[in-house]
């Protein structure tokens, strides 16, 4: 585009390609397709050894004698380093600092980190491995959530096996129902199975601290726990995204970050770690497996009077996000319904089996299962249709959830039900063998197979809840390069796929009038993003980037306004212009920056949340609820017990 | 061990090749082709697809040293330089990538079966895909994806017809 005068009088559309309301093609899209996007397993670098993690065989022992000598002896080991080497505080975690970085004398979980070896080659790091001496004196393990809550189990930590008890009490605890329907229901551990191992590449600087390159979810947290463990000032821990391969909340805690920086501190060379798959499943949080037993009380035609559950989590050995998810669980817990009268005691329990925490859903899930097969029950017994006693039941807007807190935007429940059962009913299988409860293995051709349809409903907050300062930063810089205007993006916000890199820029180009938007790579060079959990950071990094682009928005039209002597508050920035609000150019943006650039740095909270009330569980504790429904229609062979692979329709509300 | 091929119509030579080592090991840590993914490393995702001597494989299960003397190409050898391959290009549009992970598997499986079916059902698509996991998208633009990659593959002609 020129910038002669002429093109400066003609009228400039405020509309822009790649803006907000288009769909841009992801930044990232070419470099993944080619194979060339740069992932946290692909890092290499000169000399750089190779990082593995030695796991307890056992899910509770003491740990009575560690012996490295024959490990180390091995050609090619550079570094075996076991809790004795930790060189600062040998516990970490998100909410509660209870897990060690290496086990000292007692592992919680089979699989708990006990020693670390650097070698040149993979393989000479396995046999090293096979080499380290570990005596373990077995312990009986803790393997039932409910005993360690209730019951009399041993403590696996010093205040007790209850992580955090949830008591909600909304309305009277002791309303009584025409119709009744129980259930105890139990849903097992699930595993995020994202596809890029936990990996990463420590490079340890010259002023004695490291640089980490790693696939993460919250680079700050990852850094003060980092910090913590290695026993440096924050500032000498610099971690930077590398690229990552799905997330789903099991790259919340910490994985290899700190036992990759110890093996390069102490080795003095870059080391990286990859998990292997089987590792993997060792070496991150799960979905908390539950057991729930729920009452729900209704009218005779099917309004619920009241909801009272028990719901037990099994958070494993080590807290990680377990607090957090006992609130979602407890709530969440009576559904996206109106329910007058609610009393529900969540707890989140210690145990020796796999810790677990953050897992899309995060707590919601588990109560879903339950309430929803209670609303099914609970149609059979009235005698409705399972569509029509969720309809009859749908909060709204204005309704109060268990908490008490009123909904106070859309909480379209009914319409999203409607919609998803008016969806077209998938086509029978067809003689298509593909489609056939079996499949190609030919055990039916449509004998014996009888089509089901099931239905739920859910709901999730958005955001951090239960007063959490919940925040992101954003830096936003405005300049001209080669005569055009350009901007530049830079947060710690991660991209784990979910495509905030593309919104960033759309943010920034419709706040800017500005095609050329650079979004920066994420890393600690800047203030917090906050996780990417909870849904939130199309909302609060959207926010930060939108707010910090405003306040470079503001510096041009002041500049503008100087120069031609228009009033600010009447300039829009567009197509790369300063123009009026007839959309008449007064200045061109690279013009009026020269050599000059604009930066401004925002950071950016939401409307706060507050604590839920210790006894009754009230509170506003959540700044958005999202919405969805779901239709599954499963066909199954009655005979053989095989199912098609089945079709789910979808809807969820939107959020603001 | 000495490991020769052809990768990407390039002789290539991997040396001091330990003998455990995978296909998968050597292109990525020794020939400078991360390209192809170690998500699984035991032949369930599908992620380090590559064809070997025209036909894909898991290429972690395949050891080094079976591709002497043969032929490799990787997700890095479909593009004709600066220019996506139609299913590379289709699998951007469709916005079928989201972290990416499985992407390159995905783009090399879905290549394979174009060249053997240039107009695939999408139940075609979906069991010629069925080796190839992904966690992200839910599969439905992925398959959308091979849907636009063949549309543009075909001549005008036949267009109208899929």
């Amino acid at each position: 585009m020129g910038t002669g005068p002429g093109v400066l009088t003609d009228p400039v559309t405020t509309a822009v390609r790649g803006g907000v309301g288009d769909s841009p093609r992801r930044p990232d899209g070419t470099l993944k397709v080619t194979g060339e996007f740069a992932y946290s397993s692909d890092l290499w670098m000169d000399g750089m050894l190779w990082g593995l993690t030695l796991r307890s065989p056992h899910a509770h022992a003491r740990v009575t004698r560690i012996e490295t000598a024959r490990a180390l002896a091995v050609p090619g080991v550079f570094a075996v380093l076991t809790h004795e080497d930790v060189p600062g505080t040998n516990l970490y975690g998100l909410e509660i600092r209870d897990q060690p970085v290496l086990a000292a004398d007692r592992v919680r979980y089979q699989g708990e980190p006990v020693a670390l070896v650097a070698a040149e080659h993979p393989e000479a790091a396995r046999r090293a491995l096979d080499l380290v001496e570990v005596d373990f004196d077995p312990l009986p393990p803790v393997t039932d959530a409910r005993e360690s809550v209730h019951g009399t189990s041993p403590s696996l930590h010093p205040g007790g096996n209850v992580v955090r008890h949830v008591r909600i009490r909304h309305g009277d605890e002791h309303a009584r129902a025409d119709v009744v329907v129980t259930g105890d229901y139990e849903v097992g551990m699930q595993d995020q199975a994202f596809l890029g191992p936990e990996s990463g590449l420590a490079v340890p600087s010259p002023d004695g601290g490291v640089d980490l390159y790693v696939a993460t979810q919250w680079l700050h947290v990852d850094r003060d726990q980092v910090a913590a463990a290695l026993g440096l000032a924050p500032e000498l821990v610099r971690i930077t995204l590398a690229g990552v391969g799905g997330a789903f909340g099991a790259r919340e805690d910490l994985s290899i970050q700190v036992h990759a920086c110890m093996l390069a501190l102490r080795t003095r060379r870059a080391v990286k770690m990859v998990s292997s798959r089987e590792e993997s499943f060792f070496g991150h949080v799960h979905r908390h497996p539950a057991r729930m037993r729920y009452e729900h009380g209704a009218t005779r035609d099917g309004r619920l009077v009241y909801v009272k559950a028990e719901t037990i989590l099994d958070g494993g050995a080590y807290a990680s996000s377990t607090p957090a998810v006992v609130t979602n669980a407890a709530t969440l817990g009576a559904g996206p319904y109106d329910v007058p009268n609610v009393a529900i005691d969540c707890y989140g329990a210690y145990t020796n089996n796999p810790p677990c925490g953050a897992m899309r859903g995060f707590g919601a899930v588990q109560a879903a299962f339950a309430y929803e097969s209670q609303m099914d029950r609970l149609a059979a017994v009235v005698g409705i249709d399972p569509v029509e006693i969720r309809i009859r039941n749908a909060l709204t807007e204005g309704s109060r959830i268990a908490t008490g807190q009123r909904v106070d935007s859309a909480a379209p429940v009914a319409e999203l039900v409607r919609r998803v059962r008016d969806m077209p009913l998938p086509p029978s299988a067809d003689g298509d063998l593909r489609a056939m409860p079996g499949g190609v293995a030919n055990t039916t051709h449509g004998e014996g197979v009888r089509r089901g349809v099931g239905y739920a409903v859910g709901l999730k907050n958005v955001c951090f809840s239960a007063g959490f300062d919940d925040y992101s930063t954003a830096r936003v810089v405005l300049e001209a390069v080669a005569g055009e205007p350009v901007v530049l993006v830079h947060t710690a916000a991660v991209e784990v796929g979910q495509g905030l890199v593309t919104l960033q820029a759309q943010i920034a180009r419709t706040e800017l009038g500005v095609a050329r938007v650079t979004v920066a790579t994420a890393d600690t060079q800047v203030g917090g993003a906050g996780s990417t959990s909870a849904s939130r950071q199309s909302y609060v990094t959207g926010g930060a980037v939108q707010a910090a682009c405003r306040q470079v928005a503001e510096e041009v039209r002041r500049r503008a306004a100087e120069r031609s002597g228009a009033d600010p508050g009447a300039l829009d920035l567009a197509g790369g212009k300063v123009v009026t609000r007839d959309g008449v150019p007064v200045a061109d943006m690279a013009d009026l920056l020269g050599d000059d650039r604009v930066e401004r740095t925002v950071e950016w909270r939401h409307r706060p949340t507050s604590p839920i009330d210790p006894a009754t569980g009230q509170g506003d504790a959540h700044v958005q609820l999202a919405f969805a429904a779901h239709r599954a229609v499963v066909d199954v062979d009655v005979e053989l017990g095989l199912s098609s692979t089945g079709w789910c329709a979808t809807r969820r509300s939107p959020t603001t | 061990m000495k490991v020769t091929c052809m990768v990407n119509g390039e002789e290539r030579v991997a040396d001091g090749v330990w003998a455990g080592e995978s296909l998968l090991y050597v292109l990525r840590e020794r020939l400078g082709l991360p390209g192809s993914k170690n998500a699984c490393e035991q032949g369930e995702c599908g992620s380090c697809t590559v064809y070997l001597d025209g036909l894909p494989v898991c290429s972690c299960l395949v050891a080094a040293g079976q591709a002497e003397g043969r032929v490799v190409v990787t997700v890095e050898g479909l593009s004709e330089g600066e220019r996506l391959h139609p299913v590379q290009e289709a699998f951007v549009a469709a916005g079928a990538v989201q972290c990416g992970f499985c992407t390159p598997g995905l783009v090399v499986a879905a290549h394979d079966l174009l060249e053997r079916d240039p107009d695939p059902s999408e139940a075609d698509i979906r069991e010629a895909l069925a080796g190839n996991l992904c966690r992200c998208t839910g599969y439905e633009k992925i398959i959308e994806a091979v849907h636009v990659a063949a549309r543009r593959r075909l001549p005008e002609g036949r267009r109208e017809v899929g």
